[in-house]
């Protein structure tokens, strides 16, 4: 215990501190570093590594779906086995090893401090362990591939009896390990979801009041609410597979008196909810944004919030709308179809409160503008094919086709892709002190966007036609067999998306170290972070914390000259505020 | 290691010391987990009429002691949490080894009402309901032996007079785990 030293107490005020003014080797700086920043890009670029990992998947078995059977290059040929391995790790990796590490870890930790004025989280070592115990369950699943039997192939939902018997799975140790890193990652993701709630709770600048909050940061700490309250569950179901799988018990076995049907609602408790806790800290990244870059406060704030809350109260009724056909009582299936429905209404809400963000603003097409723009366009096509699925009627057609497919990639792509995108485009500046390119962001948005269309669109035609997701090669099935150009399409649209990403990460990579200077506001925002320096130094206001006099979202205020009026200016006249 | 302690550690914009939030919202957690695990077994028990003759195996009376055994180490952690309020770190600190005295009690008790099962042939793979029966206590058991190793380091920490704060949040714990058992001893032991 290293905390002996004791700091004096100066509650929020300006009291000289002398952070940073020691040179650190860059071990100490970079890799076990305490520093909130340094922490949040560690998520960032392991996540950005797993995305690529991630996507190098869907190209494999893309390539075997459009070309059945021949080698792909760079992989070779893909066998059944290797398939499920790889369809089912390309869902894991890209939900708890891409989504979450970039949306709420990433962005969580480099922001919450910078926006709400302080210097650090207030368990800075927490937050270390935290990464370390998620690095650590990205190689442990990264290592599954490699081990005897290879990687866990019963799909990213882990269904028993599949994933608890090595006689069904054929990947012993695979099977495990993958419980493993995902439990693992569920620990990380706990230790840093407390750090986050604590951190917002007690640690905002003087005067910074509940509503005051950045949408974005009260978007991340509900979400991390949410995955606390909904995590144990399969917590306890992911000990209890352990125990099928490696002590022999029978908790998911119907031999044995146990109920493979209990690790569905274990399972589903925590993964609709999980929806929500990745969509939820990109809907705040998109509410930053456009507020930022139409030059208008945020349309209705409390209103946005309760929607927020309402959201997230409703996710936990609505889990067994993933079961409609695994035999569950018809009468919960009309429940489970009404608050489905329900849901869709305060995300609705929030989108339309958004529009009315955008209307009569003076909107700048940046490109974090473009991204959040898409975003809003991308996920109302999520949404609306929800309502299909949420329905048990229409769910009994399409359950597990490739509209199911389609339609949570229209609604995860959004939020994983596209929020990362905005987020990273906006905040850049911040983080490395110098400017992306916007030609080249420009190129990669319409690159990606069009390219994203492309293949999904096909892949809902493919859905209603009846194609069922977990299947090797369509071409042993007469009626399916007549459709390969639809799969051909959507592979050349991926390997065309793809092949845009490569001028995101050389845009990356080239203005981090040469882009033109960015200055500490380069886009005129109000909240706290733009104050600091850019990158901000260890510390973050080494000449002093700020004070917060006012909401986050006061643009195009009038009788001011300047149309935003960031959080820690004072106000000029006393009374006026 | 001389870093300064950032001032985002010594806020409390909620006038709740954060590490009582942290102990709060850990529990909170906690509960969640707990509440998965039991949730099934009550599912499964309700499911299974037979179950109850499998649980009248169990011994009450082990599962009694050991619930008096923990009942009586959460007052002790509460006399600590008293010395330790009124500045005492020395006595603070003889209560929380009386406490890890109770965790390790009751360890040993449940190891030896463990041995006696498993030498019966009452194994975790013998049935659904043993298999909760070990799964269940196996996790509590966890927590009371993680929060004897905290309470020591805390003991170490209040005899020296430092963080005597950290009795109480070792004590909401401690209580939180008593709580646990609660449920466990019932739904476990009683219910036949």
């Amino acid at each position: 215990m290293a905390e002996a030293g004791t700091a004096v107490e100066t509650h929020g005020a300006h009291g000289a501190h002398d952070h940073g003014h020691h040179e650190q080797s860059f071990l100490s700086k970079y890799i076990f570093s305490t520093d909130h920043k340094i922490i949040g890009l560690q998520y960032m670029f392991t996540g950005i590594v797993m995305a690529l990992i991630g996507g190098y998947m869907s190209y494999a078995f893309r390539m075997q779906l459009a070309f059945p059977g021949e080698s792909v290059p760079g992989y070779g040929v893909v066998s059944q086995g290797e398939y499920n391995s790889l369809v089912t790790n390309h869902g894991t990796i890209m939900i708890f090893w891409v989504a979450m590490p970039v949306l709420i870890a990433a962005f969580g930790n480099f922001l919450i401090p910078l926006m709400i004025g302080a210097d650090d989280m207030v368990f800075p070592r927490i937050n270390r362990l935290s990464y370390q115990i998620f690095l650590i369950s990205a190689i442990i699943l990264i290592a599954s591939f490699f081990v005897p039997g290879g990687g866990f192939g019963g799909a990213w939902t882990a269904y028993p009896p599949l994933s608890a018997n090595a006689e069904y799975n054929l990947t012993p140790l695979g099977s495990t390990l993958w419980l493993v890193a995902v439990a693992l990652e569920f620990v990380a993701f706990l230790l840093g979801g407390i750090n986050f709630i604590t951190t917002l709770m007690n640690s905002r600048a003087p005067g910074m009041k509940m509503h005051d909050i950045p949408m974005v940061l009260w978007m991340i700490v509900i979400a991390s609410v949410l995955f606390m309250a909904s995590v144990g569950p399969l917590i306890a179901g992911a000990v209890m597979l352990f125990m099928d799988q490696v002590v022999g018990t029978g908790y998911f076995d119907p031999n044995r008196g146990g109920d493979p049907i209990l690790w569905q609602h274990l399972f589903w408790f925590f993964g609709h909810p999980e929806v929500y806790v990745v969509l939820l800290p990109a809907m705040g990244i998109v509410a930053d944004i456009i507020t930022t870059f139409s030059r208008k406060k945020l349309f209705n704030y409390k209103l946005i919030l309760y929607t927020a809350f309402a959201t997230g109260i409703i996710s936990f009724f609505v889990w067994a709308h993933h079961q409609f056909v695994a035999g569950i009582d018809p009468r919960m299936a009309n429940v489970f179809t009404i608050t489905t429905l329900i849901i869709s209404i305060p995300i609705a809400e929030m989108l339309f409160l958004y529009i009315a963000t955008l209307y009569g603003g003076r909107i700048r097409l940046a490109t974090p503008m473009l991204w959040a723009l898409s975003f809003i366009a991308e996920f109302l096509i999520g949404g609306i094919t929800g309502i299909f699925l949420g329905a048990s009627g229409s769910d009994i057609y399409f359950h597990d086709t490739y509209f199911v497919l389609a339609h949570f990639h229209y609604t995860f792509f959004p939020i994983a892709i596209i929020g990362f995108f905005a987020g990273i485009t906006y905040w850049f500046p911040k983080m490395f002190g110098r400017m992306l390119n916007e030609r080249l962001g420009k190129i990669h948005f319409w690159g990606t966007i069009i390219s994203f269309n492309f293949i999904f669109i096909p892949l809902f035609v493919l859905g209603t036609a009846g194609q069922h997701r977990r299947i090797y090669n369509f071409q042993n099935f007469p009626d399916l067999a007549g459709l390969q150009d639809l799969r051909v399409l959507a592979t050349t649209a991926l390997l065309v998306m793809l092949a845009f990403q490569a001028v995101f990460l050389f845009n990356f990579v080239v203005s981090m170290f040469k882009g033109k200077p960015a200055g500490k506001n380069p886009w005129q925002s109000n909240t706290l972070e733009w104050t600091a320096d850019s990158p901000p130094p260890h510390g973050n206001w080494p000449e002093g914390l700020p004070n917060c006099y006012r909401g986050p979202y006061e643009y195009s205020v009038p009788g001011r000259e300047e149309d935003y009026w960031p959080q820690d200016v004072p106000p000029d006249t006393a009374p006026a505020e | 290691m001389s870093m300064t302690k950032p001032i985002a550690t010594t806020r409390s914009a909620t006038g709740i010391p954060t590490g009582k939030l942290a102990v709060w919202w850990v529990i909170g957690s906690e509960i969640v987990i707990f509440g998965g695990l039991l949730a099934s077994y009550i599912m499964h028990r309700i499911g299974h009429p037979e179950w109850a003759e499998y649980a009248s195996h169990t011994n009450t009376w082990f599962g009694g002691a050991n619930t008096f055994v923990l009942l009586t180490s959460s007052l002790f952690a509460v006399l600590a949490h008293y010395a330790a309020e009124h500045g005492d770190g020395k006595k603070a600190a003889k209560w929380l080894l009386a406490t890890c005295a109770g965790g390790a009690t009751f360890a040993s008790i449940k190891a030896v009402e463990w041995s006696i099962e498993i030498s019966h042939g009452y194994t975790i793979t013998a049935n659904g309901f043993w298999s909760f029966y070990y799964t269940a206590a196996g996790i509590h058991a966890l927590h009371v032996i993680a929060g004897c190793i905290i309470m020591l380091i805390i003991a170490r920490q209040a005899w020296k007079g430092e963080e005597l704060h950290r009795v109480e949040l070792i004590g909401i714990y401690w209580h939180f785990v008593d709580i646990v058992w609660i449920f466990l001893f019932p739904l476990l032991y009683i219910a036949k």
